[in-house]
Order: structure tokens, then sequence, then C-alpha cells
């Protein structure tokens, strides 16, 4: 057995096996080769230093190991990291390029042949290339390149099974004859042409590991990349006959406001219809009542309860109100996946339609005011599914400084699935001002937090630089089994978190402590928020599923001011346990827990503000509720200000630190 | 000029981009400095998204505001 050398992946390689490394840019299809060449059977681990994970299976006596989709070989961000780790340690690269976008695609494949390891192409997509009136000739590209090119069409299995024939014939290719002279130079140096590639452009870590400067010709050497590209695409392809002119004005019409928004808030109203009213309502209601709480709790009960009663302290641990095997497991398979299924079909139809990035496009500019770029538009709507799958997704963004206000504002200001059904409800029955007050002052307090984050915190967001791949119709194949993949994703990384909240919880119940909060949270429901004493209790449920504090408050005799305030309070308030636990995984510790505890002193402050501001103002007349909003949004102006102002007193001369990533 | 400036239907060729890591990521796009491009679409106060052949790249505004461009 043999571990990776040269970088700290754990997989093990079989004596005599090769590493056979997928390679390609995001939304190429990698995934259907990996599934095809390695079968069920599939290894996931988690790459060191990083929150990405490697898939490696078997194929044939080899190891297939994938990596994630990038753009370039580079230190440019982790995905580009262990990509290139995992590719100089390859024995063969397989190289999935999407014929549709081959100007891009082939940048990646040009660099990882001139990394000198055996490459094989397989030319995927060729079918919708075909659609969009591009003829390539493979043999062409193939002999421009120096290595083999398989034409496939990987989710209808076409030409995989000549792909596979023609592993071994993956050769090392041709590079620019230049650059060939300064690779043979370094690499007898170190060892190998690889990373004397990767140490010629640039990459400070390969050069480290060799004890050198890295050399600085990245520039030169991309350009003649990029020359040497652009005439390989201009020889191989053709284009027979330019696209239909919808799709340029359809694709005009998503990103200009004047008819995007319209278009978006279509594409979201439909998502709410289906995940909001029909996967809420009727699957949930399935799966959540009548399956698991209907037959698998009892069942549970039953079976458990032979062994331990369920009054004892192990007994409320294991099947009591929050029982690792009754709360968590109802939770998570009941309410919570078919939630984010339904939230993950959507995400999977915008992304393989295209309409994503032109989303993000549409929106980047509301959300550089909060700190943001329009990257950010996906955790934000998928926090409306849930804020635990939203907080992972966060990964996504290109700065420690951007997934820093991700994750707050996702934590305190967007209610999760679950918990807008009980808001949702309780809302009507305050009437229509009402409702205005509450979605007022929430958003209020996103855009403040955001701006006031973006103002505080060090450093530069990155800016958007995304490229808008051609509208097309979704492929239901490609869609389901997106879907799928990111849906397991999720209970696989959720489930052991949700289990140790819901442990938590359970010993503070049978500790005590949870009546202790109860009573401690009293007086501050009492007289600030003008709630009655029971509404804390609602509060603390609130820690352990967010829908559990806003069901909470349903059950109390509340004014309609009292509604509101409790709804602010209760969303604004801690995210749900599982929530935490994710913070707590994805951030330091000590930042995890400035978020938790602010979310506390948010939530109070403003509801406080909220019930003092209507105790003065009067909540009988719309236009009083009107000017309970314009206070708040007032002193949300001034603080804004006043802080910008300070800020700038105080660290005025101060040089901004750039800190500019790429997303 | 700066891309900002550049309305929509316009040719331009890219003079200048300042960060490297921009740079970089723009060249693996297809868009080096030298090379034409056509202003696709300008969104209002928002990104700029630029043509070349078949590929559209979409850059935030302050991005855009970085990058020289020459008209043609």
């Amino acid at each position: 057995m043999s571990h990776c050398h040269g970088c700290s992946l754990e997989i093990e390689v079989p004596e005599g096996a090769r590493r056979l490394v997928l390679a390609g840019n995001p939304n190429a299809g990698k995934s259907v080769f990996f599934n095809s060449l390695t079968g069920m059977y599939v290894d996931v681990s988690n790459y060191p230093g990083t929150t990405l994970e490697i898939s490696s299976g078997q194929y044939q006596g080899d190891v297939v190991i994938d990596t994630p989709g990038v753009y370039g070989i580079s230190s440019f961000n982790d995905e580009e990291r262990v990509a290139r780790d995992v590719i100089l340690t390859a024995d063969i690269v397989i190289n999935v390029v999407n014929a549709v976008y081959l100007e891009r695609d082939l940048f990646l494949t040009q660099q990882v042949i001139d990394t000198g390891v055996p490459v094989i192409v397989a030319l995927n997509m060729v079918d919708e290339a075909e659609s969009q009136g591009l003829k390539i000739d493979h043999a062409l590209l193939s002999k421009l390149l120096g290595v083999p090119v398989i034409p496939t069409v990987a989710i209808a299995k076409k030409g995989m099974d000549e792909l596979k024939k023609s592993i071994d014939q993956a050769r090392v290719g041709q590079s620019d004859p230049d650059l060939q002279g300064m690779l043979n130079e370094l690499s007898d140096r170190v060892g190998s042409r690889g990373e004397a590639l990767l140490i010629l452009e640039g990459d400070t870590a390969v050069a480290q590991r060799h004890g050198l400067e890295p050399l600085n010709h990245r520039e030169e050497i991309y350009i003649k990349r990029r020359k040497r590209v652009n005439e390989i695409v201009e020889h191989v392809v053709r284009e027979v006959n330019n696209k239909s002119a919808w799709v340029n004005t359809l694709n005009r019409m998503m990103i200009r406001p004047l008819t995007g928004i319209p278009i978006l808030i279509l594409a979201l109203y439909l998502m709410y219809k289906l995940i909001g009213v029909f996967v809420a309502g009727t699957v949930v209601g399935f799966t959540e009542e009548t399956i698991m709480i209907g037959h698998v709790e009892p069942f549970i009960r039953l079976v458990i309860g032979r062994f331990v009663q369920e009054s004892s302290a192990l007994g409320t641990i294991l099947i009591g109100e929050f029982g690792l095997f009754t709360m968590t497991l109802t939770y998570v398979f009941g309410l919570l996946l078919p939630l984010v299924a339904g939230f993950y079909l959507f995400l999977s139809i915008f992304e393989d339609s295209g309409y994503l990035p032109r989303i993000a496009t549409l929106v980047d500019r509301v959300l550089t005011g909060i700190g943001l770029n329009g990257r950010a538009v996906i955790p934000m709507i998928l926090g409306f599914g849930c804020v635990t799958m939203a907080t992972i997704t966060t990964r996504l963004l290109g700065s420690e400084r951007e997934r820093r206000i991700a994750i707050f504002l996702l934590g305190l200001a967007i209610p999760c699935s679950a918990q807008l059904g009980v808001i949702a409800g309780m809302l009507a029955t305050v009437g229509p001002q009402f409702a205005a007050l509450y979605i007022m002052i929430i958003l209020g307090v996103l855009v403040a937090v955001g701006t006031l984050m973006n103002i505080l915190l060090s450093g530069k967001s990155s800016d958007l630089l995304i490229d808008l791949p051609p509208l097309r119709r979704p492929r239901l194949n490609n869609v389901l089994t997106k879907t799928w993949i990111k849906s397991s994703q999720f209970v696989k990384e959720a489930l052991p978190l949700f289990a140790l909240g819901a442990l938590i919880i359970s010993v503070f119940q049978v500790t005590g402590v949870l009546t202790f909060l109860q009573n401690m949270l009293a007086p501050l429901t009492v007289n600030w928020l003008g709630l009655p004493r029971d509404a804390s209790t609602a509060f603390i449920m609130g820690i352990v599923r967010r829908d559990f504090g806003a069901a909470g408050l349903a059950g109390l005799p509340l004014t309609p001011i009292q509604t509101i305030v409790s709804l602010i309070t209760i969303t604004l308030f801690v995210p749900c346990i599982a929530s935490i636990m994710v913070m707590f995984k994805e951030r330091t510790k000590r930042e995890a827990a400035v978020m938790w505890l602010s979310t506390w002193v948010i939530a109070f402050l403003i509801g406080g503000i909220t019930a003092q501001s209507a105790r003065l103002i009067g909540t009988e007349t719309p236009l009083q509720i009107a000017g309970i909003i314009a206070v708040f949004w007032g002193l949300i102006l001034v603080t804004v200000f006043t802080v910008k102002v300070l800020k700038n007193k105080v660290w005025g001369e101060r040089p901004e630190t750039s800190a500019k990533g790429i997303a | 000029m700066t891309l900002d400036g550049v309305k929509k239907g316009q040719s331009f060729t890219i003079a200048h981009i300042p960060n490297d890591h921009v740079r970089a990521q723009a060249i693996r796009f297809g868009i080096a400095e030298g090379e034409w491009l056509t202003c696709e679409e300008v969104v209002p106060a928002g990104p700029v998204v630029v043509r070349k052949n078949r590929q559209l790249i979409a850059m935030g505004r302050q991005l855009a505001r970085e990058i020289g461009v020459r008209l043609v």
C-alpha cells in the first residue's frame, strides 16, 4: 500500500495500481464519469486543511480519484490547491471537457498537459454542441493536443465504453516549445515536470516544498497558453449556424433589472408554490406526521423502551422529547430532507439551465452593499430552505470576509422553511399592516447588520467575476443526479450535528439547565418586550429547532403587536442547534461564540425597540404602524451613518488592507 | 478609460488589469490584455457583461472600474 506523495490526501493505492484522476471545469460532467467508472463503492475523504471532500473508487484494479471543478490549477483557492495536488500525483488524468465551452475548458486541458502527466480527453456533451450549431473536429483536436480525444455524451452513456477502452492510450501531450525548454531546465532540479511548471507559474506553495522562491512567469505562460488554445479552437470548431435569436433575447432579459426582476420573482414564486406549499404542506405532512411520528417513532420507542425506561435520564436522551432516535430522525428525515431536496432540485435546475450565474449578475449590485457579491445569492436563497444547509454552502464564497458576513446574516435574519411555515400562519391572523411591520423590521436588520459588518470588518470582499454559460434546457437526468448527490451529502453532514445538538439539549433538560434559562429570560420578556412570561419558554425552545420556538408562540394568547414583537425576536434569535453546530464547525470557536451571543443581543434589542416604540406611538391605525417602521429605519440610517463617520475618524489614515480574491 | 464607462454594443480592447489574480482568472476565461471584446450588457449600477466569441463574462462594477480599456 502507498499513500499520495507530495500531498496530504490519505487514499490507499494498492501495489501496482495506477492513480486515474478525473479533472475538469465546474459543470463539465465529471461526476457522471466518476460514477460510471467506479460504480457503487466510493470512499469520501476530507482533504486536510480544507472543507473539501474528495471521492475515490476502484476501476479494474486502478484507483479513480475525483477532483473539484476548476478553471486552472494554481493556489487561488482551496479547490485549486486540492485539484493541483491530486493532479500532480496522477498516473493518468482523464480530463472531462465540455464541448460547448471549448475555449474556456481547454485552458485547463493545456495546463494539465503542460505538467507532463499522460492525459486522455473526454470531449463531453457533443450532442449539445451540435444542437448549438458547433461542429468539432475531434481527430484534429487530438492531433493538436497530442493526446487521445474521445467524444462522449456521458449522461446518455454514449462514448463511455470507448473512453474506458482508451484509458491505456493516454499520452503526454504537446506543449509550447519555449515553455518546454524552460520546463526541462527546472524539472532536472526539482525532479518533477509538473512541480516545475507550477514553480514557473509562481505557485508559492509548490516552490516552498522545494525550498525555492516562486518564479514570476505566470503572466507570460498564461498568455501563451491562451493564444495556443484560441488557435486550436479556431482550427477545430466550425460554427454551422448561429444560435436562434430568442436565446440571446432571453439572456438579455434575465440580466436587465426591468425584465430580470420580474423573471426572478416568477421563478421564486414557482419555487414557493412547489416547496413552500406542496413540499412543506403535503409532502412533509406525510413524511413527518404519518411516517415518522405515526409509525417510526412509536416503533423506536417500543424497541428501545424494552431496555430503557423512557422517563429515566437515559431514556429522555435516547427517546424523549428531543431524543436522539426520535426528534433527530424525525427532524432530519421527516421534515428537512424533503425541503432540502426541493431546494436543491430548484438550485440544480437554475444551475443546469445557466440561469444561476445570471441571477448572480442581476443581484450583484444589491449584495455588494452588504459586503457580499452576486454569488452569495445561492446561500441566501437556500437559507429560506434550511439555514444549516445554507451555512455549509457559503464555502463557495470568494473570501473569509464574505463567509463571515453571510454566515452571520443567515443565522440572524433568514428564517428557514420550517419556521417560515409557522410565521406565515401567525402573520395571517394579525392583518397586513402588522405583517408589513414584521417584514420591514427583519429586512431592516438584514440590511443594517450587513452594511455595518461591511464597514467594520477589515479587508475587502471579492468582486464578481463569473462566466455566463449559454442558456439551455435543463436536463432531467443531470438535475436529478445533482439533487440526489447534494441532498445525501447534506444528510451525511448534518445528521451527526443534529444528533449532537439534540444530545446537548436533552442533557440541559435532564439537568435543569433549560428551566434555569427560561427563568433567567422571564424578566426581559415581560418588562422589555412586553410579552407574557410564558413566551420565554418559546424562545428557549427556539434554540432546539427554530420552528419549535415559533410554534410555542402560536399557542399563547397574544395581541397583534405582541405577536409581531415575539415573531421578530424569535426570528432574530439564535439559529437552531444544528446551524450553531455548523457555525462552530465552519468558523473558529471564538468567532462562532461571538456570532451566537450577538444573535441573543440583537434579537432582544430589536424586539425591545419595536415593543417600546409601539408603546409610544401606538398601533391602532396603519399610519401609526408606518410611524414605527419610519422610526426604526431612521434609527438604522443614523446608526450606519454614525459608525461610518466614526470609522473614518478612527481608522481614516490607516490604509485599507486589500485581500481581494476571486469569486 | 475604464470598463465601467463602456456602453452596450461597443467594442474595445483590454489595456490593463491591475490585480494579479483577476488578470490570471481573466486569461483563463479568455480575456487577456489586448483581446478584442464587445460589451454585451451593462446592468445599471451593477456588473458589466462582456463577450469574447461565444463566451460571456460578468464583472462586478468595482472590478470594472479598475480595468483599463481602449475603444476600437
